[in-house]
């Protein structure tokens, strides 16, 4: 077949493109992984309704706002790179800004507590656990950002990996809050960071592979 | 070039409304500007031009809803011909083809070349090696220019199915395209 006859049979009768159809399918992947995560949160690591009654709401607050700034700004961002030719742009302070100031918060906090105390509050009680409890709640949504990856046309797979694995990472870890009883900046700084980046380093490696179109 | 780059969005925002001339006016013009950066590129492989031109095409094809009114086309266009390109060379492990020059996107609207070369393989060879349900609604629709009603009534396949048929088996067609002959 030549070139102009495949350039006839493209053309015609060509339906309009259904953009309802791409955000359908992100509505019901997200949805659906969102809810497994929970799922899990709840029945397996167990939920804390008691405790949150009782935590210092400001702390609580900066906790789910952290989360939630980042995965809001990992999922936009990963969709950009989900899609030929964008770029995450002024997108990526969405990323870096948080993580920044809760580093800032954390080195003020390590720098006003006295010395013995310092350690503790970077290591919580959880500190072991955390980051492989976040990258396990992650998964289902991990799964479900690389499917909707792949229905759409990344060209830099490594990248667009990595992101989509951010964005499911800080997705975990917000769901993870509602078991997680830490709360001081530099144990969210360092072990939820580290948690969020667990999935993106799978999403780096796996992207040039399960991303392939 | 800023004009090409100005006409062709415009023809593809029609194209995407549903203005199927204007659709096919924007893949003729897009094909020479395509043939022109692919054959720059693969002047080793002078062989693979048409048949990259042609994958190149599907692929805007396929995923123009992908495209973002908003975005420039040339970014759009030249991130599609990029990836198809370093598949192509990724795929036959050339690797001292790589050393040649990617990232010049600027210049893919500023050259074009109309006169195609021949392609190696024969898209409408593999079109028959499609599934009834997916060969079927294209043969009648892409190429005899049926409507989709017509179709439907006329292979007793119910409308949405015609519809679900052609996109898939374009998607289908692409992705043979890439497995090695």
């Amino acid at each position: 077949m030549k070139t102009d006859e495949l350039v006839s049979l493209l053309a015609r009768g060509a339906q309009v493109a259904d953009r309802g159809a791409a955000t359908r399918r992100a509505a019901l992947a997200l949805s659906g992984s969102g809810l497994l995560a929970f799922a899990f949160t709840a029945t397996v690591l167990g939920l804390r309704p008691g405790w949150f009654g009782q935590a210092p709401a400001s702390a609580l607050f900066l906790r789910e706002a952290y989360c939630t700034c980042l995965s809001v700004a990992g999922l936009l961002a990963a969709r950009r790179l989900a899609l030929p030719g964008r770029r995450v742009g002024a997108l990526a302070w969405g990323l870096v800004l948080p993580i920044a100031l809760m580093w800032a918060l954390a080195l003020f906090t390590l720098v006003q507590a006295p010395a013995p105390a310092r350690l503790g509050l970077i290591l919580g009680s959880t500190a072991a656990a955390c980051p492989w409890l976040i990258a396990l709640v992650a998964a289902p949504v991990f799964v479900a950002l690389m499917w909707l990856a792949r229905g759409l046309a990344p060209t830099r797979l490594a990248a667009a990996g990595a992101l989509a694995g951010f964005a499911s990472g800080a997705c975990g870890a917000l769901i993870y809050t509602l078991h997680c009883p830490e709360l001081a900046a530099p144990f969210l700084a360092v072990w939820y960071l580290l948690g969020m980046l667990i999935p993106t380093a799978v999403g780096f490696f796996l992207g040039p592979r399960l991303l392939r179109w | 070039m800023q004009s090409s780059e100005e006409r062709l969005r415009g023809l593809l925002i029609r194209g995407l409304a549903g203005d199927e001339a204007a659709y096919h006016v924007f893949l003729q013009d897009l094909s020479a500007h395509v043939r022109a950066f692919l054959r720059k590129r693969l002047s080793r492989l002078p062989d693979e031009v048409e048949d990259l031109v042609q994958e190149t095409l599907l692929a805007v094809h396929n995923q123009r809803h992908t495209y973002d009114p908003q975005q420039p086309l040339t970014a759009w266009v030249y991130a599609l011909a990029r990836y198809k390109l370093v598949d192509l060379l990724r795929r036959r492990a050339r690797r001292d083809l790589l050393h040649d020059p990617l990232d010049e996107e600027s210049e893919l609207l500023a050259v074009s070349d109309s006169e195609a070369g021949e392609a190696k393989r024969d898209l409408a060879r593999l079109l028959d090696t499609l599934p009834e349900r997916q060969r079927l609604p294209i043969v009648c629709v892409k190429l005899e220019g049926l409507s989709v009603a017509e179709t439907a009534r006329r292979t007793g396949i119910s409308e949405a199915s015609v519809k679900v048929g052609i996109h898939r088996g374009l998607k289908a067609l692409a992705a043979r395209l890439r497995t090695p002959r």
